[in-house]
């Protein structure tokens, strides 16, 4: 026998005493009020996780732009030192290297270096003012590589030590690896400093939904007892949830976001100074890519998905308990 | 409807203050359930309401054995019961109109499809004037009122009432008397817990009498 709530007749009768219905709909109370959840402590929190994890992102998205560049633009070079030895002219076999570089297939541009130039590049080592003749200085030139092109470096080397028993090429790649490594070791850094955070903001939010369904036990038993299952009562505690977790997400992803916007500007008040030397020679102009943003956003919003799961993981098991 | 069959219940390590239970409970029936306190009443309208499952014997109930059902399957059997509660258990941020009209809204229906029924029986139980008052500034009567209202108002199968006119002077007493005898009447059997002699002598019914954990049955 099942119920049909609509098929009986009033159930009492009023006679005289009816009242006059109104027509207006009410508006009713939500089941869960927002009041009763600690709501303003979780925004912060989400919103403190989604700004750390946005720097984090944003971080590893700038480092790892920067090392691709610094990637290509030394993997288009090949350097060639010609070391001085006795019995030898430094001089002409740099011309002759030049001259045998120049002749090589996929090679656009090169460029020997002048005494002088060699000078500057040992002045933080050797100080100004440096006469060079007095040192066995080894000259360096510099090739530029036409991009895409898979250059034969053993016949290169070949054809340079042909010329010039002493030189050596130098195509970077030692260099190139230890950058690769760097990078990766920034973004391994930057995954496991997400993953605390994520692992963190969950625990945060199974606290905070235990604490709510705490403060609303007396609701959770009503509901209960008027037919409501498990389901029906996470929803209404979902919802609010979900709504906290889009709050924060959004305020700590935005904040974030301002402070990549404006990086480029705070960037600058360093300038000069050691430190933003430094900073800028690793990250480069601190500018976000437009594809940046979008990860931050996306990474905005599964936070405020995982604020969500966790806190409906907690609430079944919570209504299990409460049974 | 309902039928014990050598039910016995106790909690954690302590004695069985249910002790062989055994009896049928037909739809469309009306009985009283009456005993000194500490008999056991609430305890045996709990395991009625699913709220408690029996340390032995056989709970079966709209054709359900009670042990085998999932938390899913109660939900929706218990939306075939009404219950009313000593303590009320009325939702203090939730007006008297809300907190009656809960069973409807969790069934999923439109609040316009309600709402006559809901300020008629709202006036029966003379509360037609604070439909719109919240539960803490309601006296202990209108509570009572109210959460006999919330108990008929999806006119359940099965009415299980733990005191019902407890807070409530004789008149108004008889009043909700007559509600069950006519939600009865309509197809639901009733079963009202009572100390109220005078409230069981009004109506002739069934007795169910627990003394020292076991049931006795008067018909």
């Amino acid at each position: 026998m099942s119920r049909a709530p609509n098929q009986h007749g009033p159930l009492v009768d009023l006679g005289n005493e009816r009242p006059q219905v109104p027509a207006r709909a009410r508006n009713l109370s939500p089941i869960v009020p927002r009041a009763s959840i600690a709501g303003r402590a979780l925004v912060a929190v989400v919103a403190i996780m989604t700004f750390l994890a946005s720097i984090t992102t944003g971080t590893v998205l700038l480092v790892s732009a920067s090392a691709a560049e610094w990637q290509s633009e030394v993997a288009s070079e090949i350097t060639i030192q010609v070391r001085p030895t006795a019995g030898r002219d430094l001089d002409r076999d740099a011309a002759a290297v030049t001259a045998a570089m120049r002749a090589q297939p996929g090679i656009i541009e090169v460029r020997p270096f002048t005494k002088d130039e060699s000078a500057k590049l040992l002045e933080p080592w050797l100080g100004s003012g440096l006469v060079l003749d007095d040192l066995p200085v080894p000259r360096v030139i510099v090739a530029r590589v036409q991009p895409g092109t898979a250059l034969d470096l053993a016949a290169l080397r070949r054809a340079v030590t042909l010329v010039a028993p002493t030189a050596s090429v130098d195509d970077h790649r030692a260099w190139i690896e230890r950058m690769r490594s760097m990078t990766g070791a920034t973004v391994f850094a930057g995954i496991g400093i997400l993953a605390l955070v994520i692992v963190a903001t969950i625990i945060s939010v199974s606290f905070a939904t235990r604490g709510a369904m705490a403060a609303n036990r007396p609701i959770v038993e009503v509901l209960h007892f008027v037919g409501a299952g498990d389901r029906y009562i996470a929803n209404r505690f979902l919802r609010h949830f979900l709504r906290l977790g889009l709050e924060g997400g959004l305020i700590g992803g935005g904040i974030a976001m301002l402070a990549f916007g404006f990086s480029e500007s705070i960037a600058g008040w360093f300038s000069g100074t050691p430190v933003g030397d430094q900073f800028a020679a690793l990250l480069g102009t601190f500018s976000l890519r437009p594809s940046g943003y979008l990860a931050l956003a996306a990474q905005a919003l599964l936070i405020a998905a995982i604020t969500a799961w966790a806190s409906r993981r907690t609430l079944f098991a919570t209504l299990d308990d409460i049974d | 409807m309902v039928r014990f069959e050598n039910v016995g219940l106790r909690y954690g390590l302590g004695p069985e203050i249910l002790r062989d239970l055994s009896f049928q409970i037909p739809a469309h029936s009306f009985q009283f359930l009456t005993g000194p306190s500490g008999a056991g009443k609430t305890s045996l309208l709990r395991l009625l309401f699913l709220s408690l499952r029996p340390t032995r014997g056989l709970v079966n109930l709209f054709g359900h054995d009670v042990s085998l059902l999932g938390k899913d399957a109660v939900a929706d059997l218990r939306k075939r019961i009404g219950i009313v509660l000593q303590d009320f258990r009325l939702l203090d941020h939730m007006t008297t109109y809300e907190n009656v009209a809960l069973p409807f809204r969790v069934m999923g229906r439109e609040e316009s499809s309600y709402r006559k029924e809901v300020i008629d029986l709202l006036k029966w139980v003379g509360l037609g004037e604070r439909m719109d008052a919240l539960p803490p500034i309601l006296s202990g009567g209108e509570k009572q009122r109210a959460a006999i209202a919330r108990a008929v108002i999806s006119r359940p199968q099965l009415l299980l009432a733990d005191e019902p006119t407890g807070n409530v002077d004789p008149t108004l007493g008889r009043r909700l008397l007559r509600l069950f005898i006519e939600l009865n009447k309509s197809g639901t059997a009733v079963i009202i817990a009572t100390h109220d002699i005078t409230l069981m002598d009004q109506y002739e019914a069934r007795r169910f009498v627990l003394h020292q954990g076991r049931l006795h049955i008067y018909e």
